[in-house]
């Protein structure tokens, strides 16, 4: 794996010109090596990862089972990337099991996310039912855990 | 008398300096903005796999004492890990004790081997410990310098040349606190030709270990010959980030463990059985973390090591633990002065080399466990105050 795409799964949140120090590159060669995972897709772009309950006060948000029928060319694919196009779903996957798509979506409140569902998810043709369930409180985001009490408060600065 | 009870307390203690570290830790307490590279424990919280152990011992209402030497399970995983990762074996039933991290180790250590007047022969830098838990097991400490040109590893000429008779014990530590040295297996095999020459008791305490960035590392316990004449110390403290959990362990021959294990008896009964249920889990199953844990010192070394010397202090590459150990002689200033007026100036904390031993005069200790962002700020404000102290002279 490239050292770049190592730094940045580690997670400490650092600008080029530290990754450059930390790798002991240039800062052009940290671009160019952004640019060229980007170019391949590998790496798909920076977001923001906030605690839902406290940046997000009005959005909803839900995980919608769906079952789809695959088709002779291309089987869940076409049909897929239909439904993860919509502004509204953050994630879909295709999973094993009782259903064929797990869609992450979201919305400003109840009914929209709703209205998503029946108006927009449900008449897509080949969709043949889905299964909502709104998500009630996180408690790990990505990576950070949500509810954990602030650790290490107590470590000495200067220890032996 | 009105000395407030000063007269009970016993010579050999009140002959004791005080920690060095602890001076300096009540300036640095006092400056909470302060970046401190002097912190002597992992960035690191515990594994949640190793800490949920330990709630589920408690849960299942593990609060009791253990068998004095240390639960049998916990043994036996010590003695599999041990000969897995150094290759030498010890007997779970008699050869393995666990204790309440490697610093009691140590001191049964050398209270159950040592006699009032016997001599010790450690190596110096060195964890700030060493010298006082001789001169309290009523010995005497005979320092032997390691040196930059070394990159702090030991010497067995300047050994052999600091012998004299009385010497009983030889204490090793590599990687070393505080300068990151190793010493080649080469040169381990020297040191071993002349323990057995001279029937030294070698305690070798090998707690940074598993950071071993380059090569790899041998424990003097492995070469042939030694496993009779030397006291294994390890534990959890760095590799697995468990510092407070207080646990560690000695392996050694049954006669030594036993001994070991009177002193332990009557003084700590046993490890408290939670840490050692959290460390049975850690044997088994921290491997990964502690594989990923290493990853990162690893190029937080690489930073610092590389921003010391851009800021103008030599500094060697340390093969392993979290520490640099930069000279500071290219500023004209001794150890404290170098690292108070750093603090004063910059807010940077890193730990006089002199806290180590008359040995670290010329260099200051600097912890990298901790995030790029502070190194990075940390080494920034460390190169200003170079230049201003070359500005100056
Ligand atoms: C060389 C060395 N030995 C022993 C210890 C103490 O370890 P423990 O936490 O296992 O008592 C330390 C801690 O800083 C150390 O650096």
């Amino acid at each position: 794996m490239s050292s770049v795409l190592q730094l940045l799964l580690e997670g400490e949140h650092l600008n080029t010109a530290q990754m450059a120090q930390v790798l002991g590159m240039s800062e052009s060669e940290i671009e160019a090596e952004l640019t060229r995972l980007k170019a391949e897709e590998i790496f798909l772009g920076w977001r923001p990862v906030l605690n839902p309950d406290r940046a997000q006060e009005n959005v909803v948000r839900a995980v919608i089972e769906v079952k789809i029928s695959p088709e002779r060319d291309g089987g869940f694919d076409r049909l897929a990337t239909r439904i993860a196009r919509f502004d509204a779903v953050e994630s879909c996957f295709l999973m094993s099991g009782g259903y064929d798509l797990l869609v992450f979506a979201v919305g400003k409140d109840l009914r929209e996310v709703a209205s998503f569902v029946s108006e927009r998810l449900s008449t897509v043709e080949g969709v043949l039912s889905t299964a909502t369930h709104f998500m009630l409180r996180a408690y790990k985001e990505q990576g950070y855990l949500l509810l954990s009490p602030s650790e290490r408060e107590d470590k000495p600065a200067v220890s032996p | 008398m009105s000395d407030n009870g000063q007269h009970f307390v016993a010579d050999h203690v009140a002959g004791l300096p005080r920690s060095g570290i602890r001076d300096f830790f009540s300036i640095v307490a006092a400056m909470p903005q302060a970046i401190s590279l002097g912190i002597g424990e992992p960035d690191f919280v515990t594994p949640w796999h190793i800490r949920e152990a330990a709630i589920f011992a408690l849960e299942k209402g593990k609060t009791s004492y253990t068998d004095n030497l240390g639960l049998i399970r916990l043994r036996r995983e010590i003695s599999s890990y041990v000969e897995n990762n150094f290759g030498i074996s010890y007997h779970p039933e008699t050869d393995v004790l666990v204790a309440v991290g490697v610093s009691e180790a140590l001191d049964i250590a050398l209270r159950a081997v040592l006699n009032p007047g016997d001599k010790v022969l450690y190596h110096e830098p060195c964890y700030v410990s060493y010298s006082p838990s001789i001169v309290l097991a009523h010995a005497q400490p005979i320092a032997v310098g390691t040196s930059a040109e070394d990159q702090f590893g030991i010497d067995p000429e300047r050994v052999e040349a600091a012998w004299e008779p009385g010497c009983k014990v030889l204490m090793l530590n590599f990687p070393t606190n505080p300068t990151g040295g190793v010493t080649e297996r080469a040169k381990l095999e020297r040191l071993a030709k002349f323990a057995i020459e001279k029937d030294l008791l070698v305690i070798s305490d090998e707690i940074y270990s598993e950071l071993t960035f380059e090569g790899e590392h041998t424990s003097i316990a492995s070469l042939p010959g030694m496993q009779e004449r030397t006291i294994f110390l390890h534990g959890f403290s760095k590799a697995f980030a468990m510092t407070g959990f207080r646990i560690g362990y000695a392996c050694g021959p049954k006669p030594l463990i036993e001994a070991m294990m009177k002193v332990h008896q009557y003084s700590m009964l046993c490890a408290p059985i939670l840490s050692q249920e959290a460390a049975i889990e850690a044997l088994k199953n921290g491997a990964p973390a502690v594989a990923k844990m290493k990853e990162q010192y690893h190029r937080r070394r690489d930073l610092i090591v590389r921003r010391f010397n851009e800021a103008g202090l030599d500094c060697h590459s340390p093969k392993g633990s979290f520490y640099a150990f930069p000279s500071i002689q290219s500023t004209g200033l001794d150890s404290l002065n170098f690292c108070k007026g750093l603090l004063d100036e910059e807010e940077v904390a890193v730990v006089p080399g002199t806290a180590f031993g008359p040995s670290g005069a010329g260099f200051a200790r600097a912890s990298f466990s901790t995030s790029y962002e502070r190194i990075i700020e940390a080494t920034d404000r460390v190169e200003r105050y170079v230049e201003k102290l070359s500005k100056r002279a």
